[in-house]
């Protein structure tokens, strides 16, 4: 057998030109994904990743029935419900956690009532799981800016993000403000949401912030290796899930995120067994 | 090091009130410092010992009174307080101290990395360079944290309770490592429950809210300004049943840790 017959079931998909630019997008945000996500696991921003995806339905569904570009409605999503947040989480007697969740239930109550409403056009499906097949160049585009804003933003403030992370309470004295590191990261996790939220949808994107750099956290001792192994889980995991789906027929969005926490499991389940072995040895 | 004629005070304050939202916590801080010399610094819990810090890094603003600092300053926090399963290595932490001298858009070069590795060096710890800081043991990490204030360039460095935890090697090890960075002409300002290792050191400062007394230890550690310092909490220890009861313990437990 010849080498291209050999890699074919790997090439054949990418002369469709739909998965072609569904794989450069799931590898673009992977690197989003895998970068930044390493900071929201060490900074414990899971909860607020997840619950700011969640809270911009209303943004996209109201701009999905204006027929505004969803990127509108996502960044005012989330823009209203990190005020919202804000607010709830100063009323003294509700805590922040509480706070949190009430805003995203609410905003994920009122943006199912608006999905469900009988003139809603189709394709609202696409804002809950995603629509990565369906992206454009403008799509792409933008992933590719985000990338690599948020790789050197992250690049930047590296030694910063360490000390906060590290000990916060003495990082302003070394010179790192926890404020600006906080404040930086949210920034980008919002962006990278709003960007995501596209492809992959606000149910599902969270997988990929968060799944790639919990499982590299169980191996990395540095977090320079940590991004990188999360990147490259989190293209690894994306680029499997388009292939599964093309093959398998099923739903992208949903088989990149079966496939990043497989990919998890896969790891946790190997550092599991040695550190067994390393007590009983 | 300005070893020349006269000594230049590392820090000194008057009449100092420091606290929090106007209110203060610690007042009538009356104390001078130079280099070379070892302070130790008493109180109970809550007595202001970490208030004076925080004033002394410019954290609070003196509420009344004066503070003056001649030199670079640099806190040596309690290891607990910094998280143990962050993914940073001995070395990594060390060069930590690099970033208050950088302008934010530079990031720590080669320079950075061979300051931070001659201050491993410093507190015997270059072979642990690439350890993860959370696989240490407490004395070492306590040691990288120092080293990390060497880094910073600090004349003057202010150690929270640094023996909390440490088994009777590491403390030693530790005492020795003040000795050494007093001898190179720095300050150092320890903060401990420990009075009898207080004794040894040139200065002590006890703390309880007001200042109670200030220093050389013989002078100072009466049996009436410890009642004072400890509210009264303390017990004797009869030492080697000797004519004067000179063992002393304030009210606080230590945690002594397995192994260093």
């Amino acid at each position: 057998m010849t080498e291209p017959a050999l890699f074919a079931p790997l090439t054949e998909p990418l002369s469709d030109s739909t998965t072609a630019r569904a794989l450069a997008e799931v590898a673009l945000l992977g690197v989003i994904g895998g970068a930044l996500g390493t900071w929201v696991v060490l900074y414990s921003l899971s909860y607020s990743a997840e619950s700011l995806s969640h809270a911009l339905l209303p943004g996209l569904v109201i701009a999905a029935l204006a027929g505004w570009p969803l990127l509108l409605g996502g960044l005012g999503g989330i823009v209203v419900a990190a005020l919202a947040v804000g607010l709830a989480g100063r009323i003294p007697a509700i805590g922040r956690d509480t706070a949190v969740a009430v805003v995203v239930t609410a905003a994920v109550g009122v943006g199912a009532l608006l999905a469900l409403s009988p003139d809603t056009p189709p394709g609202i499906q696409g804002i809950l799981f995603g629509d990565i097949l369906g992206v454009t160049d403008l799509d792409l585009a933008l992933a590719a800016s985000l990338a690599a804003i948020t790789l050197g933003a992250l690049r930047l403030l590296h030694g910063r993000l360490l000390a906060v992370g590290f000990d916060r309470s003495s990082a302003a004295a070394m010179g790192a403000s926890p404020t600006i590191a906080d404040l930086a990261l949210l920034a980008l996790l919002a962006a990278a949401i709003v960007v995501a939220v596209q492809a992959l949808g606000n149910l599902l994107l969270v997988a990929l912030l968060v799944g790639p750099a919990a499982a590299a956290r169980l191996v990395a001792r540095r977090a320079w290796p940590m991004m990188a192994l999360a990147t490259a889980l989190a293209v690894l995991g994306g680029a499997g899930g388009i292939y599964l789906s093309y093959y398998a027929e099923t739903a992208a969005g949903a088989s990149i995120v079966l496939a990043i926490v497989g990919l998890y499991a896969l790891i946790a389940a190997t550092t599991g067994v040695r550190l067994l072995a390393r007590r009983a040895g | 090091m300005p070893d020349s004629g006269n000594p230049v005070t590392l820090a000194a304050t008057a009449d100092l009130a420091a606290g929090y939202a106007g209110a203060a916590a610690i007042e009538g801080v009356s104390f001078r410092i130079e280099p070379g010399q070892r302070l130790g610094l008493l109180g109970p819990n809550g007595g202001g010992k970490t208030t004076l810090f925080r004033a002394l890094l410019g954290e609070l603003r003196p509420l009344a009174g004066s503070l003056s600092l001649a030199v670079g300053c640099a806190t040596v926090p309690q290891t607990e307080r910094s998280r143990l399963d962050f993914p940073v290595t001995a070395l990594d932490v060390a060069r930590m101290g690099a970033l208050s001298r950088l302008a934010w858009w530079r990031r720590p070069g080669r320079s950075e990395r061979a300051r931070a590795i001659a201050a491993l060096e410093a507190v015997a710890l270059a072979d642990r360079a690439d350890a993860p800081f959370g696989e240490l043991s407490a004395g070492q990490r306590q040691r990288v944290l120092i080293a990390r204030a060497l880094v910073q360039d600090a004349r003057l460095l202010l150690l929270d309770e640094p023996f909390t935890g440490l088994d009777s090697a590491a403390a030693r090890r530790l005492e020795a490592l003040i000795d050494e960075l007093a001898a190179e002409g720095r300050g150092v300002i320890v903060a401990t429950h420990d009075v009898d290792q207080a004794r040894a050191w040139d200065l002590v400062l006890c703390l309880n809210r007001r200042q109670v007394g200030f220093g050389a230890p013989e002078s100072v550690l009466s049996r009436e300004v410890l009642e004072a310092t400890y509210a009264g909490h303390i017990v004797e220890i009869p030492v080697n049943g000797d004519r004067q009861a000179r063992g002393i313990l304030p009210p606080h437990h230590h945690h002594h840790e397995e192994g260093e």
